[in-house]
Protein backbone atom coordinates (compact mmCIF):
# COMPACT_ATOMS: atom_id res chain seq x y z
CA UNK A 1 0.00 0.00 0.00
CA UNK A 2 1.11 3.61 -1.05
CA UNK A 3 0.05 6.14 1.31
CA UNK A 4 0.50 9.79 0.92
CA UNK A 5 0.68 12.33 3.91
CA UNK A 6 -0.23 15.76 3.03
CA UNK A 7 1.43 17.48 5.94
CA UNK A 8 0.20 20.95 6.70
CA UNK A 9 1.89 23.92 9.22
CA UNK A 10 -0.45 24.57 11.68
CA UNK A 11 -2.29 20.86 11.63
CA UNK A 12 0.94 18.09 11.60
CA UNK A 13 0.35 16.72 14.56
CA UNK A 14 -3.15 15.50 14.17
CA UNK A 15 -2.35 14.38 10.66
CA UNK A 16 0.61 12.26 11.90
CA UNK A 17 -1.21 10.67 14.83
CA UNK A 18 -4.10 9.73 12.09
CA UNK A 19 -0.89 8.44 10.07
CA UNK A 20 0.94 6.37 13.06
CA UNK A 21 -2.53 4.92 13.94
CA UNK A 22 -4.59 4.14 10.65
CA UNK A 23 -1.70 2.78 8.53
CA UNK A 24 -0.11 -0.99 7.88
CA UNK A 25 3.23 -1.41 9.29
CA UNK A 26 4.28 -2.24 5.80
CA UNK A 27 2.58 0.58 3.56
CA UNK A 28 5.24 2.78 1.62
CA UNK A 29 4.87 6.32 3.37
CA UNK A 30 5.21 9.42 1.76
CA UNK A 31 4.81 13.16 3.58
CA UNK A 32 4.01 15.82 1.49
CA UNK A 33 4.52 19.63 1.84
CA UNK A 34 3.19 22.19 -0.59
CA UNK A 35 4.48 25.85 0.02
CA UNK A 36 2.09 28.30 -1.38
CA UNK A 37 3.76 30.25 -3.86
CA UNK A 38 1.62 33.51 -3.03
CA UNK A 39 3.44 34.47 -0.57
CA UNK A 40 6.49 35.08 -2.17
CA UNK A 41 4.79 36.03 -5.63
CA UNK A 42 3.15 38.74 -3.43
CA UNK A 43 6.16 39.92 -1.69
CA UNK A 44 8.43 40.39 -4.82
CA UNK A 45 6.27 41.86 -6.47
CA UNK A 46 5.28 44.63 -3.97
CA UNK A 47 9.22 44.93 -3.98
CA UNK A 48 8.97 45.22 -7.97
CA UNK A 49 6.64 48.01 -7.62
CA UNK A 50 8.96 50.13 -6.05
CA UNK A 51 10.59 52.05 -8.96
CA UNK A 52 14.07 53.17 -9.00
CA UNK A 53 15.00 51.42 -5.73
CA UNK A 54 18.17 49.70 -6.30
CA UNK A 55 17.69 45.72 -6.15
CA UNK A 56 19.94 44.63 -3.31
CA UNK A 57 20.16 40.86 -2.84
CA UNK A 58 17.84 40.79 0.83
CA UNK A 59 19.47 39.08 3.68
CA UNK A 60 17.43 36.37 4.35
CA UNK A 61 16.02 35.51 0.68
CA UNK A 62 12.14 34.80 0.39
CA UNK A 63 12.19 31.36 -0.92
CA UNK A 64 15.35 30.42 1.60
CA UNK A 65 13.27 30.88 4.77
CA UNK A 66 10.03 28.97 3.30
CA UNK A 67 12.40 26.22 1.95
CA UNK A 68 14.06 25.91 5.66
CA UNK A 69 10.70 25.88 7.49
CA UNK A 70 9.43 23.59 5.15
CA UNK A 71 12.49 20.41 5.28
CA UNK A 72 12.16 21.30 9.17
CA UNK A 73 8.78 20.96 9.45
CA UNK A 74 9.04 17.27 7.04
CA UNK A 75 12.08 16.11 9.54
CA UNK A 76 9.58 16.89 13.03
CA UNK A 77 6.80 14.80 11.12
CA UNK A 78 8.90 11.98 10.17
CA UNK A 79 10.47 12.26 13.95
CA UNK A 80 7.16 12.20 15.60
CA UNK A 81 6.16 9.13 12.91
CA UNK A 82 9.36 7.33 13.84
CA UNK A 83 9.26 5.31 10.83
CA UNK A 84 10.49 5.08 7.15
CA UNK A 85 8.62 8.09 4.60
CA UNK A 86 9.91 9.70 1.63
CA UNK A 87 10.04 13.38 2.12
CA UNK A 88 8.43 15.22 -0.63
CA UNK A 89 8.71 19.04 -0.28
CA UNK A 90 7.24 20.91 -3.41
CA UNK A 91 6.26 24.62 -4.21
CA UNK A 92 3.40 26.41 -6.09
CA UNK A 93 -0.42 25.92 -6.15
CA UNK A 94 -1.05 23.87 -2.84
CA UNK A 95 -4.00 21.61 -4.12
CA UNK A 96 -2.81 21.43 -7.69
CA UNK A 97 0.50 20.11 -6.42
CA UNK A 98 -1.05 17.61 -3.78
CA UNK A 99 -2.98 15.68 -6.66
CA UNK A 100 -0.24 15.85 -8.90
CA UNK A 101 2.23 13.98 -5.31
CA UNK A 102 -1.24 11.58 -4.93
CA UNK A 103 -0.29 9.82 -8.73
CA UNK A 104 -0.29 6.23 -7.66
CA UNK A 105 -1.11 6.43 -4.30
CA UNK A 106 -3.77 4.26 -2.68
CA UNK A 107 -4.60 6.69 0.05
CA UNK A 108 -4.43 10.22 0.87
CA UNK A 109 -4.19 11.20 4.19
CA UNK A 110 -5.07 15.12 5.44
CA UNK A 111 -6.46 17.19 8.36
CA UNK A 112 -9.28 19.25 7.67
CA UNK A 113 -8.08 23.08 7.13
CA UNK A 114 -11.51 25.39 8.41
CA UNK A 115 -13.46 25.50 11.10
CA UNK A 116 -12.36 22.61 13.58
CA UNK A 117 -14.52 23.36 16.27
CA UNK A 118 -17.98 22.10 14.74
CA UNK A 119 -18.80 19.05 12.37
CA UNK A 120 -19.84 20.22 8.88
CA UNK A 121 -19.20 21.56 5.15
CA UNK A 122 -17.73 24.40 6.90
CA UNK A 123 -14.73 22.44 8.41
CA UNK A 124 -12.84 22.29 4.58
CA UNK A 125 -11.33 24.80 3.34
CA UNK A 126 -11.33 25.55 -0.34
CA UNK A 127 -8.10 23.85 -0.79
CA UNK A 128 -8.92 20.69 1.13
CA UNK A 129 -11.92 20.86 -0.41
CA UNK A 130 -10.44 20.60 -4.12
CA UNK A 131 -8.55 17.94 -2.65
CA UNK A 132 -11.18 16.00 -1.47
CA UNK A 133 -13.20 16.44 -4.63
CA UNK A 134 -10.35 15.29 -6.83
CA UNK A 135 -8.64 12.62 -4.94
CA UNK A 136 -8.12 10.14 -7.21
CA UNK A 137 -7.76 6.97 -4.74
CA UNK A 138 -9.34 6.71 -0.88
CA UNK A 139 -8.94 9.64 1.34
CA UNK A 140 -8.67 10.01 5.17
CA UNK A 141 -9.58 13.09 6.81
CA UNK A 142 -8.55 13.50 10.37
CA UNK A 143 -9.41 16.42 12.44
CA UNK A 144 -7.00 18.65 13.67
CA UNK A 145 -7.24 18.60 17.26
CA UNK A 146 -8.18 15.34 18.04
CA UNK A 147 -5.36 13.21 17.97
CA UNK A 148 -6.58 9.65 17.31
CA UNK A 149 -3.07 8.27 18.87
CA UNK B 1 8.37 73.04 -32.35
CA UNK B 2 4.71 72.22 -32.09
CA UNK B 3 3.08 71.38 -28.21
CA UNK B 4 1.75 68.15 -29.81
CA UNK B 5 5.43 67.01 -30.74
CA UNK B 6 7.00 68.28 -27.33
CA UNK B 7 4.25 66.30 -25.95
CA UNK B 8 4.91 63.12 -27.29
CA UNK B 9 8.65 63.18 -26.92
CA UNK B 10 7.48 64.33 -23.15
CA UNK B 11 5.44 60.90 -22.89
CA UNK B 12 7.99 58.80 -24.85
CA UNK B 13 10.58 59.88 -22.18
CA UNK B 14 8.47 59.18 -19.38
CA UNK B 15 7.66 55.82 -21.06
CA UNK B 16 11.55 55.19 -21.33
CA UNK B 17 12.14 55.92 -17.38
CA UNK B 18 9.16 53.76 -16.28
CA UNK B 19 10.70 50.81 -18.74
CA UNK B 20 13.99 51.02 -17.57
CA UNK B 21 12.62 50.44 -14.30
CA UNK B 22 10.25 47.80 -14.47
CA UNK B 23 12.60 45.91 -16.92
CA UNK B 24 16.01 46.98 -15.04
CA UNK B 25 18.47 45.66 -17.56
CA UNK B 26 21.65 45.16 -16.06
CA UNK B 27 23.74 47.67 -18.26
CA UNK B 28 21.01 50.82 -18.33
CA UNK B 29 20.20 51.65 -15.20
CA UNK B 30 16.75 53.79 -14.90
CA UNK B 31 18.73 56.51 -13.39
CA UNK B 32 20.65 57.37 -16.17
CA UNK B 33 17.81 56.87 -18.37
CA UNK B 34 15.95 59.23 -16.58
CA UNK B 35 18.64 62.07 -16.61
CA UNK B 36 18.82 61.33 -20.05
CA UNK B 37 15.55 61.69 -21.01
CA UNK B 38 15.70 64.70 -19.00
CA UNK B 39 18.68 66.13 -20.01
CA UNK B 40 16.92 65.10 -23.67
CA UNK B 41 14.03 67.18 -23.21
CA UNK B 42 15.89 70.48 -22.28
CA UNK B 43 18.43 70.15 -25.71
CA UNK B 44 15.55 69.88 -27.65
CA UNK B 45 14.03 72.92 -26.19
CA UNK B 46 10.46 70.41 -24.85
CA UNK B 47 11.46 72.24 -21.62
CA UNK B 48 13.48 75.30 -20.63
CA UNK B 49 16.52 75.18 -18.70
CA UNK B 50 15.03 77.59 -16.37
CA UNK B 51 11.56 75.67 -15.96
CA UNK B 52 13.69 71.98 -15.51
CA UNK B 53 15.52 74.16 -13.00
CA UNK B 54 12.94 75.53 -11.32
CA UNK B 55 11.54 71.62 -11.38
CA UNK B 56 14.31 70.40 -10.17
CA UNK B 57 15.42 72.74 -7.69
CA UNK B 58 11.59 72.39 -6.13
CA UNK B 59 12.39 68.80 -5.71
CA UNK B 60 15.64 69.13 -3.99
CA UNK B 61 14.40 69.63 -0.37
CA UNK B 62 11.84 66.98 -0.80
CA UNK B 63 15.09 64.95 -2.03
CA UNK B 64 17.07 65.91 0.95
CA UNK B 65 14.29 64.60 3.08
CA UNK B 66 13.80 61.21 1.55
CA UNK B 67 18.05 60.88 1.75
CA UNK B 68 17.46 61.63 5.42
CA UNK B 69 14.40 58.97 5.63
CA UNK B 70 16.65 56.34 3.68
CA UNK B 71 19.51 56.23 6.49
CA UNK B 72 17.05 56.77 9.51
CA UNK B 73 15.40 53.43 8.27
CA UNK B 74 18.46 51.92 7.62
CA UNK B 75 19.87 52.78 11.13
CA UNK B 76 16.59 51.37 12.39
CA UNK B 77 17.89 47.95 10.38
CA UNK B 78 21.49 48.02 11.83
CA UNK B 79 20.10 48.34 15.38
CA UNK B 80 17.80 45.75 14.81
CA UNK B 81 14.64 47.20 15.20
CA UNK B 82 13.04 44.74 12.39
CA UNK B 83 14.21 41.57 14.17
CA UNK B 84 13.16 42.82 17.70
CA UNK B 85 9.23 43.39 15.98
CA UNK B 86 9.63 40.26 14.45
CA UNK B 87 10.18 38.69 17.87
CA UNK B 88 7.67 40.54 19.58
CA UNK B 89 5.07 39.35 17.03
CA UNK B 90 5.87 35.98 17.83
CA UNK B 91 5.49 35.83 21.37
CA UNK B 92 2.25 38.12 21.37
CA UNK B 93 0.43 35.76 18.98
CA UNK B 94 1.03 32.85 21.21
CA UNK B 95 0.98 30.87 18.25
CA UNK B 96 -3.07 31.72 17.33
CA UNK B 97 -3.42 32.75 13.17
CA UNK B 98 -5.33 35.54 14.27
CA UNK B 99 -3.36 37.34 17.07
CA UNK B 100 -0.51 37.08 14.51
CA UNK B 101 -2.50 38.66 12.02
CA UNK B 102 -3.75 41.58 14.33
CA UNK B 103 0.08 42.27 15.61
CA UNK B 104 1.32 42.02 11.53
CA UNK B 105 -1.79 44.90 11.31
CA UNK B 106 -0.33 46.71 14.42
CA UNK B 107 3.53 46.93 13.62
CA UNK B 108 2.95 46.81 9.44
CA UNK B 109 0.73 50.11 9.54
CA UNK B 110 3.31 51.30 12.36
CA UNK B 111 6.46 51.05 10.17
CA UNK B 112 5.00 52.14 7.04
CA UNK B 113 3.38 55.52 8.94
CA UNK B 114 6.72 56.06 10.93
CA UNK B 115 9.33 54.88 8.56
CA UNK B 116 7.60 54.86 5.25
CA UNK B 117 6.30 52.36 2.46
CA UNK B 118 10.00 51.14 1.56
CA UNK B 119 11.16 49.78 5.02
CA UNK B 120 8.11 47.95 5.15
CA UNK B 121 8.07 46.27 2.04
CA UNK B 122 12.01 45.42 1.72
CA UNK B 123 12.95 45.16 5.37
CA UNK B 124 9.74 43.65 7.15
CA UNK B 125 8.15 41.56 4.59
CA UNK B 126 11.03 39.05 4.88
CA UNK B 127 10.68 39.42 8.36
CA UNK B 128 6.71 38.62 8.98
CA UNK B 129 7.53 35.73 6.41
CA UNK B 130 9.69 34.26 8.25
CA UNK B 131 7.93 34.91 11.63
CA UNK B 132 4.58 33.10 10.39
CA UNK B 133 6.31 30.13 9.30
CA UNK B 134 8.33 29.93 12.59
CA UNK B 135 5.07 29.57 13.93
CA UNK B 136 3.96 27.24 11.62
CA UNK B 137 1.48 29.49 10.85
CA UNK B 138 0.39 29.37 6.96
CA UNK B 139 1.84 32.87 5.95
CA UNK B 140 -0.11 34.38 3.03
CA UNK B 141 -2.68 36.56 5.07
CA UNK B 142 0.01 38.04 6.78
CA UNK B 143 2.49 38.70 3.48
CA UNK B 144 -1.01 39.98 2.04
CA UNK B 145 -1.75 42.28 4.68
CA UNK B 146 1.58 43.71 5.00
CA UNK B 147 2.42 44.28 1.20
CA UNK B 148 -1.49 45.97 1.17
CA UNK B 149 -0.84 48.33 4.87
CA UNK B 150 2.35 49.03 2.68
CA UNK B 151 -0.10 51.16 0.75
CA UNK B 152 -2.78 51.82 2.63
CA UNK B 153 -1.26 52.87 5.89
CA UNK B 154 1.04 55.29 4.33
CA UNK B 155 -1.38 58.16 4.34
CA UNK B 156 -0.95 59.43 7.89
CA UNK B 157 2.66 61.70 7.86
CA UNK B 158 4.05 63.40 5.16
CA UNK B 159 6.61 61.00 5.40
CA UNK B 160 4.98 57.84 5.12
CA UNK B 161 5.14 57.80 1.47
CA UNK B 162 7.21 59.08 -0.81
CA UNK B 163 4.62 60.49 -2.58
CA UNK B 164 3.23 62.16 0.62
CA UNK B 165 6.70 63.94 0.59
CA UNK B 166 6.49 65.47 -2.82
CA UNK B 167 3.56 67.26 -2.62
CA UNK B 168 3.87 68.04 0.91
CA UNK B 169 5.00 71.52 0.61
CA UNK B 170 2.34 72.28 -2.51
CA UNK B 171 -0.34 71.34 0.43
CA UNK B 172 0.65 74.50 2.09
CA UNK B 173 -0.25 72.21 5.50
CA UNK B 174 2.27 71.96 8.67
CA UNK B 175 3.43 69.06 10.09
CA UNK B 176 0.77 68.35 12.36
CA UNK B 177 -2.17 69.36 10.32
CA UNK B 178 -1.11 67.02 7.69
CA UNK B 179 -1.61 64.49 10.04
CA UNK B 180 -4.59 65.26 11.73
CA UNK B 181 -6.39 65.79 8.40
CA UNK B 182 -4.74 61.98 7.46
CA UNK B 183 -5.61 60.69 10.84
CA UNK B 184 -9.31 59.36 10.06
CA UNK B 185 -8.88 58.30 6.49
CA UNK B 186 -5.72 56.29 7.46
CA UNK B 187 -7.40 54.59 10.16
CA UNK B 188 -10.49 54.15 7.58
CA UNK B 189 -8.60 52.20 5.39
CA UNK B 190 -6.56 49.96 8.44
CA UNK B 191 -10.28 49.16 8.83
CA UNK B 192 -11.11 48.16 5.80
CA UNK B 193 -8.22 45.89 5.42
CA UNK B 194 -8.79 43.97 8.08
CA UNK B 195 -12.33 43.97 7.39
CA UNK B 196 -11.73 42.26 3.92
CA UNK B 197 -8.61 40.23 4.82
CA UNK B 198 -9.91 38.74 7.82
CA UNK B 199 -12.95 37.31 5.69
CA UNK B 200 -11.13 36.35 2.90
CA UNK B 201 -8.75 34.45 4.52
CA UNK B 202 -11.29 33.03 6.96
CA UNK B 203 -9.77 29.32 6.44
CA UNK B 204 -6.03 30.06 7.38
CA UNK B 205 -7.34 31.89 9.92
CA UNK B 206 -9.96 30.09 12.02
CA UNK B 207 -7.26 26.83 12.06
CA UNK B 208 -5.51 25.76 15.61
CA UNK B 209 -2.33 27.62 16.95
CA UNK B 210 0.64 26.36 15.10
CA UNK B 211 4.19 26.71 17.49
CA UNK B 212 4.22 28.68 20.72
CA UNK B 213 7.53 31.06 20.16
CA UNK B 214 10.25 30.36 22.21
CA UNK B 215 11.08 32.99 24.94
CA UNK B 216 14.12 34.32 24.14
CA UNK B 217 15.82 37.00 26.21
CA UNK B 218 14.37 39.82 23.83
CA UNK B 219 16.93 42.34 22.34
CA UNK B 220 15.56 45.92 22.36
CA UNK B 221 16.73 48.53 19.61
CA UNK B 222 16.80 50.82 22.45
CA UNK B 223 19.05 53.54 20.00
CA UNK B 224 16.54 53.22 16.89
CA UNK B 225 13.40 53.41 19.07
CA UNK B 226 14.99 56.72 21.46
CA UNK B 227 15.91 58.08 17.54
CA UNK B 228 12.13 57.38 16.44
CA UNK B 229 10.91 58.44 19.06
CA UNK B 230 12.64 61.66 19.43
CA UNK B 231 12.11 62.36 15.72
CA UNK B 232 8.39 61.84 15.99
CA UNK B 233 8.26 64.29 19.01
CA UNK B 234 10.51 66.56 16.86
CA UNK B 235 8.14 66.89 13.91
CA UNK B 236 5.63 67.60 16.30
CA UNK B 237 7.13 70.40 18.43
CA UNK B 238 8.83 71.66 15.17
CA UNK B 239 5.56 72.30 13.37
CA UNK B 240 4.50 74.34 16.46
CA UNK B 241 7.57 76.01 16.36
CA UNK B 242 8.03 76.81 12.57
CA UNK B 243 11.11 74.23 12.51
CA UNK B 244 11.15 73.13 8.98
CA UNK B 245 10.74 69.01 9.14
CA UNK B 246 13.67 68.59 7.03
CA UNK B 247 15.83 69.38 9.40
CA UNK B 248 14.03 67.08 12.26
CA UNK B 249 14.75 64.26 10.11
CA UNK B 250 18.40 65.50 9.06
CA UNK B 251 18.99 65.89 12.97
CA UNK B 252 17.69 61.99 13.44
CA UNK B 253 19.66 60.43 10.32
CA UNK B 254 23.13 62.06 11.92
CA UNK B 255 21.87 60.73 15.47
CA UNK B 256 21.23 56.99 13.95
CA UNK B 257 24.21 56.99 11.93
CA UNK B 258 27.12 58.98 13.44
CA UNK B 259 26.89 56.52 16.63
CA UNK B 260 27.37 53.67 14.15
CA UNK B 261 30.04 55.36 11.99
CA UNK B 262 32.11 55.87 15.63
CA UNK B 263 31.55 52.38 16.80
CA UNK B 264 32.76 51.03 12.93
CA UNK B 265 29.32 49.17 12.68
CA UNK B 266 28.93 50.84 9.46
CA UNK B 267 31.67 52.01 6.87
CA UNK B 268 31.15 55.06 4.82
CA UNK B 269 29.98 53.29 1.49
CA UNK B 270 27.32 51.75 3.57
CA UNK B 271 26.12 55.09 4.24
CA UNK B 272 26.18 56.00 0.37
CA UNK B 273 24.74 52.82 -0.39
CA UNK B 274 21.75 53.24 2.66
CA UNK B 275 21.21 56.79 0.75
CA UNK B 276 20.43 55.32 -3.24
CA UNK B 277 21.64 57.96 -4.72
CA UNK B 278 20.57 56.45 -8.06
CA UNK B 279 17.12 56.13 -6.61
CA UNK B 280 17.63 60.17 -5.47
CA UNK B 281 18.68 61.04 -9.33
CA UNK B 282 15.80 58.80 -10.57
CA UNK B 283 13.33 61.04 -8.96
CA UNK B 284 14.93 64.09 -9.54
CA UNK B 285 15.21 63.14 -13.84
CA UNK B 286 11.61 62.06 -13.16
CA UNK B 287 10.57 65.87 -11.73
CA UNK B 288 11.78 67.33 -15.01
CA UNK B 289 10.17 64.71 -17.10
CA UNK B 290 6.88 65.22 -15.54
CA UNK B 291 7.15 69.31 -15.69
CA UNK B 292 8.02 69.00 -19.36
CA UNK B 293 5.09 66.61 -20.47
CA UNK B 294 3.07 68.82 -18.07
CA UNK B 295 3.92 72.15 -19.75
CA UNK B 296 3.54 70.66 -22.90
CA UNK B 297 -0.43 69.50 -22.94
CA UNK B 298 -0.65 66.90 -20.18
CA UNK B 299 -1.48 69.39 -17.70
CA UNK B 300 -4.62 70.92 -19.86
CA UNK B 301 -5.68 67.22 -20.61
CA UNK B 302 -5.61 66.17 -16.84
CA UNK B 303 -7.36 69.82 -16.12
CA UNK B 304 -10.45 68.42 -18.08
CA UNK B 305 -11.07 65.20 -16.37
CA UNK B 306 -9.85 65.99 -12.81
CA UNK B 307 -13.21 67.18 -10.81
CA UNK B 308 -12.19 70.98 -9.38
CA UNK B 309 -13.49 72.15 -5.76
CA UNK B 310 -13.96 70.29 -2.76
CA UNK B 311 -17.51 69.16 -2.39
CA UNK B 312 -17.63 65.22 -1.33
CA UNK B 313 -18.13 64.26 -5.42
CA UNK B 314 -15.68 66.34 -6.39
CA UNK B 315 -12.77 64.64 -3.76
CA UNK B 316 -14.05 60.79 -4.54
CA UNK B 317 -13.49 61.89 -8.55
CA UNK B 318 -9.85 63.23 -7.69
CA UNK B 319 -9.30 60.27 -5.78
CA UNK B 320 -10.60 57.56 -8.22
CA UNK B 321 -8.70 59.28 -11.04
CA UNK B 322 -5.20 59.42 -8.87
CA UNK B 323 -5.74 55.49 -8.41
CA UNK B 324 -6.63 54.80 -11.45
CA UNK B 325 -3.24 57.24 -12.94
CA UNK B 326 -1.10 55.23 -10.09
CA UNK B 327 -2.14 51.96 -11.66
CA UNK B 328 -1.19 53.10 -15.29
CA UNK B 329 1.77 54.59 -14.97
CA UNK B 330 2.94 53.79 -11.14
CA UNK B 331 2.31 56.41 -7.69
CA UNK B 332 5.24 58.58 -8.71
CA UNK B 333 4.66 60.20 -11.94
CA UNK B 334 0.88 60.17 -10.70
CA UNK B 335 1.56 62.26 -8.01
CA UNK B 336 3.79 64.49 -9.92
CA UNK B 337 0.81 64.97 -12.56
CA UNK B 338 -2.25 65.79 -10.73
CA UNK B 339 -1.01 67.59 -7.52
CA UNK B 340 0.08 70.92 -9.13
CA UNK B 341 -3.38 70.68 -10.91
CA UNK B 342 -5.32 69.80 -7.61
CA UNK B 343 -3.83 72.17 -5.65
CA UNK B 344 -5.62 74.88 -7.81
CA UNK B 345 -8.52 73.84 -5.48
CA UNK B 346 -6.59 73.40 -2.09
CA UNK B 347 -5.37 71.25 0.44
CA UNK B 348 -8.23 68.62 0.35
CA UNK B 349 -8.03 68.00 -2.41
CA UNK B 350 -4.28 67.69 -2.98
CA UNK B 351 -4.72 64.92 0.13
CA UNK B 352 -7.71 63.14 -1.60
CA UNK B 353 -5.24 62.69 -4.86
CA UNK B 354 -3.04 61.30 -2.12
CA UNK B 355 -5.38 58.90 -1.42
CA UNK B 356 -5.91 57.59 -4.57
CA UNK B 357 -2.25 57.14 -5.07
CA UNK B 358 -1.45 55.36 -2.20
CA UNK B 359 -4.49 53.46 -1.78
CA UNK B 360 -4.98 52.73 -5.43
CA UNK B 361 -1.80 50.60 -6.23
CA UNK B 362 -3.34 47.77 -3.99
CA UNK B 363 -5.85 47.13 -6.97
CA UNK B 364 -3.36 45.58 -9.77
CA UNK B 365 -0.46 43.10 -9.44
CA UNK B 366 2.91 44.84 -8.20
CA UNK B 367 1.16 48.36 -8.07
CA UNK B 368 1.35 49.56 -11.91
CA UNK B 369 -0.19 47.95 -14.37
CA UNK B 370 2.46 49.01 -16.77
CA UNK B 371 5.04 47.05 -14.30
CA UNK B 372 2.80 43.54 -14.86
CA UNK B 373 2.81 44.41 -18.74
CA UNK B 374 6.13 44.44 -18.75
CA UNK B 375 7.26 41.67 -16.26
CA UNK B 376 4.48 39.35 -18.25
CA UNK B 377 6.54 40.47 -21.82
CA UNK B 378 9.65 40.56 -21.34
CA UNK B 379 10.40 37.91 -18.16
CA UNK B 380 7.43 35.48 -18.31
CA UNK B 381 8.73 33.44 -14.81
CA UNK B 382 6.25 31.35 -13.73
CA UNK B 383 5.60 32.86 -10.36
CA UNK B 384 3.91 35.21 -11.76
CA UNK B 385 0.86 33.48 -13.23
CA UNK B 386 -1.25 33.38 -9.93
CA UNK B 387 -2.30 36.54 -9.86
CA UNK B 388 -6.30 35.87 -9.66
CA UNK B 389 -5.91 35.72 -5.66
CA UNK B 390 -3.78 39.34 -5.14
CA UNK B 391 -6.29 40.98 -7.94
CA UNK B 392 -9.35 39.99 -6.14
CA UNK B 393 -8.21 41.06 -2.80
CA UNK B 394 -7.66 44.34 -4.65
CA UNK B 395 -11.34 44.41 -6.29
CA UNK B 396 -12.39 44.05 -2.74
CA UNK B 397 -10.31 46.31 -0.91
CA UNK B 398 -9.30 49.20 -2.98
CA UNK B 399 -12.54 50.91 -4.13
CA UNK B 400 -14.51 50.93 -0.34
CA UNK B 401 -10.85 51.84 1.25
CA UNK B 402 -10.80 54.82 -1.25
CA UNK B 403 -14.58 55.63 -0.60
CA UNK B 404 -13.78 55.36 3.20
CA UNK B 405 -10.99 56.96 3.05
CA UNK B 406 -11.82 60.01 1.26
CA UNK B 407 -15.27 60.34 3.15
CA UNK B 408 -13.29 60.62 6.24
CA UNK B 409 -11.09 63.22 4.55
CA UNK B 410 -14.43 65.05 3.60
CA UNK B 411 -15.80 64.90 7.23
CA UNK B 412 -12.60 65.94 8.44
CA UNK B 413 -12.32 69.32 6.59
CA UNK B 414 -16.20 70.21 7.51
CA UNK B 415 -15.32 69.51 11.21
CA UNK B 416 -12.34 71.82 10.92
CA UNK B 417 -9.84 69.40 11.84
Amino acid sequence: MRALVWIVAETWQATVAGAATFLPAGADVTLLHVTASDAQTVARGARDALLGRPHRPAANSLDAISEQSARQLLADAQAALGREAVLDARCGRIEHEVIAAAGTADLILFARDKDHTHPGPRSLGPTARYVLDHAPRAVLLVWPDAPSA
Amino acid sequence: MPEALTLALSLAGLAATLAAAVARPRWLPEAVVAVAAAAGLVAVGAVTVDRARQAAGHLAPTIGFLAALLLLADGCRRDGLFEALGDMMARGSRGRPRRLLALVFAVASSVTVVLGLDPTIVLLTPIVLATATRLRISPEPDVYATAHLANSASLLLPISNLTNLLVFTVTGLSFTRFAALMLLPTLAAIAVEWAVLTRFFAAELGRPPGHQAASAAPHLPRLALTVLGATLAGFLAGSLLGISPVWIAAAGATAITVPALVRRTATAGDVVRALQPSFLLFVLGLGVIVAAASDNGLATAVRMVLPGGTSLPALLGIAAISALLANLVNNLPAILIIAPIAAASGPAAVLAALIGVNVGPNLTYAGSLATLLWRRLLRADGTDVHLGEFTRLGAATVPAALAASTLMLWSGVRIGL
